[in-house]
Formats: structure tokens, C-alpha cells, sequence
């Protein structure tokens, strides 16, 4: 079967397998942070819910959703990525995720998170997608923020 | 749809698709199967051609001027009025308010027409599966007025019962308002009956003809519709224009929208009056150039054997609708008798935006989300839908190529 390259990239195992199958997935009780995010180009929803413990240290993540395989993977890979991270690494990397699905320069990266996180980067070929990636990331800044909801925008 | 028995020659969409340039192109190195019309049509070259000639010989600005230009103008303007009354056969061009779409048409008798008349606590009747144009202005008069939404629901197959429909009229009905054709489910709501039943209990009737006036013949005499609004843009005409249809009783009681230029018989210090309808409600300088793309798209579709049309458009749909039941992943949405052409569905373990971003892949151009119909969206339990919505351009063999650009989503996604 001809595929597009980009297609190819964009739907790769890894992703589809986070999509089918997301990690973190679900409340958690005893939650310190939530956040809700909306996307209102496709009506999809997501929750985060974070566990810092009194060090700054984020020990848990969940989420809960339904939207489409990128925005569903782009949150499983969060949660991985970010469970054990200081709330400024996690910082860090929520920027560099950003560029990184933009198709920008993100640097500065760990070696192992930019590697899991580069699953993602064939986004930045779908410009109209680019918000179903980034909204579980969004979110997760707003729980961190103890802000409104987040949109996806 | 409309009988069809009087079809002489199938309509032949190879002649029509000559006109569309656009068509013509492809995206990402595939031809370009553009199968999302409900939301916009293309533009034929008519009135592309009307539009520039307009714009490089006759522009100026309209009803104000004594100049030559302003005077020929205004006669295209107008012109353009008297076609848009022809094409829904009101009584006259004095019924025929020009706005930017059909949303500021539902929004200017909301805020003209019905929020002097409503008190708290008047209901409002509106089927469950309009668009956010015929959802949110009658919120406004809930969340400024009091007004309490009556949803009508539909069957489980898309269809409208009128007898739900009336028995959602009561004591404080004030409006019923309604698409005459939904942009998701492609039902077509029996606006003739609708009509004489709320009439027959005293209420006025607003139709949403954005989708029904593309589709469907309207004559709104026959119909007997209060309100009847439409926008350009499907129409295979341009953006930022579309008309209110308004019975001349109900547009002379009613008060401005929008105040400015053009609309006023006089102005001083003190007072303001204002012009007659339709002036009364379109201050400041008109969509004109769009107003005679307007009156060349008409004339394009008046041109064509709309039965014809319709006969084809049905086709698409019934062979579309035909092949997608190979797929046991694809649920359709809507699917009331005598429904339009459009073709929504879920996709059992695919998002629909995965899905249109891979069919988009191959050329081919659907949409996917909610549709500005969210409460239709709830209604079937679903967040999202794909939607491939045809128009007469559309050929058989583009629903081949949507068909096999599923089967290759779905061995992706699957």
C-alpha cells in the first residue's frame, strides 16, 4: 500500500499504540492539581490530574479523555514523561514540547525524554493538528497553574 | 425531495465541473475530491466573471451618490434584491433583507423581531438538530429575556415528527424555529406542515434555509414561512452575503438592528428616524460586489434543471450511502427518507479527525468535528462526526475514491 510519508510519520506504532492503549489512564484520588482542557474546534475534553508532593516533585499523573490518537497519545507520553519531574523540569519540557510539534529547535531536552517525545514530531506536518497534540500539555500547565480551564489554542 | 417525474435529460455534473476551476487542482499530487459542501461550495467561473466585471466597470457605492457610477451601483444592488426574490418567489423585493450570512439573518430577527416580544418566561421551540446559528441567538434571549429553549428531539433515524414538533407548541410559544434542511443529518423538515400547524396556534415560523435553499426549490409563498434565512456561500456564491426573507407586516413592525449610515430617514440632535425595511436593517455600505456575485449564482443554479440536480445529488448519496455498508466499522448518522445528500458517520475506533486528516492525504476533502451542532452531537451520543457532503459537481466516481480512502484509513487506524 502507497502511504504518504508524512502520514507514515504521523501515525506511527508507537502513537497508535499509545491511542489504543494510553498509559496513566484514569482518576487519582488524592490528586494535588487538576486541570480540565477543551478543544473547541473538535469538542474533545481532557483531565489531568497530577500528584506534587511538598518538594516540587511530580509523583503521579493521570489523565482521562477521549479524543483522537494524537491528542490520546500526546497525553500517554505526558504522563510518562513527567512522572518523577520537578515542577521546573516539567516546565522545561512542556516548552520543548511545544516546539517540538511545531517543528522548531528544541533544545535542551534529556536525551531519553527528547526521544520518546520525538514520536510526536511528524505533527508539525499537520498544521491543523498541531492542537489535538498540544492540549493535554496545555492542560497539565493550567493544573500546575491552578488556573482555568485550558484551551487548546 | 421534490418529485422528480418530470425529468427529462440526468444532469450531467462533467459540463458543470468545466466551470469550477478549482476542481480542477490537486493536493498533495492526488485530484481533488472536495466532498465538503455543506459548509461552503465552490464558486463558478459566472460568478467569479460577474464580480470582477462588476468591480472593474460599475463599482461605486450604492444609494448615495448622483453620479454615474453610483446610480449603475445601485442598480446591481437592487437588481441583485429582485433575484434573491425570485429565487425564494417572495411577493416582493421590499421582503428581501441583504446581511453577511445566514447567521446575522436568524440574529437580526432575534434582536429585532422577537426580543421586544418576549417576557420571561415565553418559550422558544427549535429542533434538536439545528446549527449554533439557530441555537445561539435564541440563547441570547434566555440568558437577556428569560426565554425558555423547547427542544424538539428526532428519531433515532434523523427524521422530524411534526406532531412532536406541535406538541412542543404551547400558551407562550412566541417562535418556532427551525432548519429546513440539517447540515449533519441531511433530514428535511416538513416546513409546509410545521408552518400550518404553529400558525394555526398563533405562532410565527423562522425556517434556517443555509442548507434547504441549495437542495430544495423554496417558495416561500407557498410555504407560508415567516422568516426564511439563506446565505451565499453555499450557494455557490460568495462569502459575506446572505438575505432574510421577512413577511412585509413582520419587517415593518419590527424594530432596527444595526444603526449607521443608509438606514435613518432623518437624524438630528434630538431624534432619529428610520427608513422603511428592508433599508431599515442594513446600515452602512452593503456587501455589494458580493450582492452581484450573489445575483450570478442564482442565475447560475436558475439556469440549471434543479430537479435534474436534485435527481443527481440523490444518486450520490444513495451510492455513497450504498457503499459504505461494506465498512461494519461505519456507522451513519441520519438516515430520514427523502434526506438530502450528506453523509455523516462514526467510525468505530477511528477519531474523525484522524480520519479526515488521512482522507485529506489522499485528496480527498471532508469535514470532521461537531459541525456547530453539538446538541445533535449529544442527541446521538457522539462527540464527533466525519461528514462528506455532496453538491451538483460531485461525481459517482469521487465516491469511489472517499470509499477507498476509508479502507485505507481504516487499515491504518483500524
Amino acid at each position: 500500500m502507497v502511504m504518504d510519508d508524512s502520514l507514515r510519520e504521523l501515525y506511527q506504532e508507537v502513537i497508535l499504540d499509545h491511542s489504543r492503549h494510553p498509559h496513566h489512564y484514569g482518576a487519582l484520588s488524592g490528586a494535588s492539581h487538576v486541570g480540565e482542557g477543551y478543544n473547541p474546534l473538535c469538542g474533545d475534553r481532557v483531565k489531568i490530574y497530577l500528584a506534587v508532593d511538598s518538594e516540587g516533585r511530580i509523583t503521579n499523573i493521570t489523565f482521562e479523555g477521549k479524543g483522537c490518537a494524537i491528542s490520546q497519545a500526546s497525553a500517554s507520553l505526558m504522563t510518562d514523561t513527567l512522572t518523577g519531574k520537578s515542577i521546573a523540569e516539567a516546565e522545561k519540557l512542556m516548552g520543548g514540547f511545544l516546539h517540538l510539534v511545531k517543528g522548531e529547535a528544541a533544545e535542551g531536552l534529556p536525551e531519553d525524554d527528547r526521544e520518546r517525545l520525538e514520536a510526536m514530531a511528524g505533527v508539525s506536518a499537520f498544521p491543523m493538528r498541531v492542537k489535538c497534540a498540544t492540549l493535554a500539555w496545555h492542560t497539565m500547565k493550567s493544573a500546575l497553574e491552578g488556573g482555568d480551564a485550558a484551551k487548546s489554542e | 425531495m421534490t418529485a422528480q417525474a418530470k425529468i427529462t435529460a440526468p444532469f450531467d455534473p462533467a459540463a458543470a465541473r468545466a466551470d469550477f476551476e478549482i476542481l480542477g487542482r490537486e493536493v498533495y499530487g492526488r485530484p481533488l475530491v472536495y466532498l465538503d459542501n455543506a459548509a461552503s461550495a465552490q464558486k463558478p467561473r459566472q460568478v467569479l466573471d460577474a464580480m470582477r466585471d462588476f468591480a472593474q466597470g460599475e463599482y461605486a457605492n450604492v444609494h448615495r451618490g448622483v453620479h454615474y457610477l453610483s446610480a449603475a451601483a445601485t442598480g446591481r444592488y437592487e437588481s441583485a434584491r429582485e433575484a434573491v426574490r425570485r429565487f425564494l418567489n417572495a411577493r416582493g423585493s421590499d421582503e428581501i433583507v441583504f446581511t453577511k450570512g445566514g447567521t446575522e439573518a436568524i440574529n437580526l430577527v432575534a434582536a429585532s423581531f422577537l426580543a421586544p416580544r418576549i417576557e420571561a418566561g415565553d418559550e422558544i421551540v427549535l429542533s434538536v438538530m439545528e446549527h449554533h446559528s439557530n441555537i445561539v441567538p435564541w440563547h441570547f434571549l434566555r440568558e437577556r429575556c428569560g426565554a425558555v429553549l423547547r427542544w424538539v428531539d428526532v428519531g433515532d433515524d434523523g427524521s422530524l415528527d411534526v406532531e412532536a414538533l406541535e406538541a412542543a407548541i404551547g400558551p407562550k410559544t412566541r417562535l418556532v424555529a427551525i432548519a429546513h434542511m440539517s447540515n449533519v443529518l441531511g433530514t428535511i423538515a416538513p416546513l409546509k406542515e410545521i408552518v400550518a400547524r404553529a400558525h394555526a396556534r398563533g405562532v410565527p415560523v423562522l425556517a434556517d434555509g443555509c442548507q434547504g435553499a441549495v437542495h430544495e426549490r423554496v417558495d416561500v409563498q407557498d410555504l407560508d414561512v415567516d422568516f426564511y434565512a439563506i446565505t451565499g456561500h453555499k450557494l455557490y456564491g460568495p462569502t459575506g452575503i446572505g438575505a432574510l426573507y421577512g413577511k412585509r407586516a413582520h419587517l415593518k413592525a419590527m424594530r432596527p438592528y444595526n444603526g449607521g449610515g443608509e438606514m435613518i430617514r432623518e437624524v438630528t440632535r434630538e431624534v432619529v428616524t428610520y427608513a422603511d425595511p428592508p433599508a431599515r436593517f442594513e446600515a452602512g455600505t452593503p456587501p455589494i460586489i458580493e450582492a452581484v456575485g450573489l445575483e450570478a449564482a442564482l442565475a447560475y443554479l436558475s439556469a440549471l434543471d434543479r430537479e435534474a440536480v436534485a435527481a443527481h445529488e440523490s444518486d450520490l448519496y444513495a451510492y455513497a450511502r450504498e457503499s459504505v455498508r461494506r465498512f461494519n466499522w461505519l456507522r451513519a448518522i441520519g438516515d430520514a427518507p427523502g434526506k438530502g445528500a450528506i453523509l455523516s458517520f462514526e467510525a468505530e475506533g477511528m477519531h474523525a479527525h484522524d480520519l479526515a486528516t488521512i482522507l485529506d492525504r489522499e485528496g480527498v476533502a471532508v469535514r470532521a468535528g461537531h459541525h456547530c451542532a453539538q446538541v445533535l452531537m449529544e442527541r446521538f451520543g457522539v462527540v464527533s462526526t466525519t461528514r462528506a457532503s455532496f453538491a451538483l459537481y460531485n461525481t459517482r466516481g469521487e465516491v469511489d475514491a472517499l470509499v477507498a480512502a476509508l479502507a485505507k484509513a481504516q487499515k491504518i487506524l483500524g
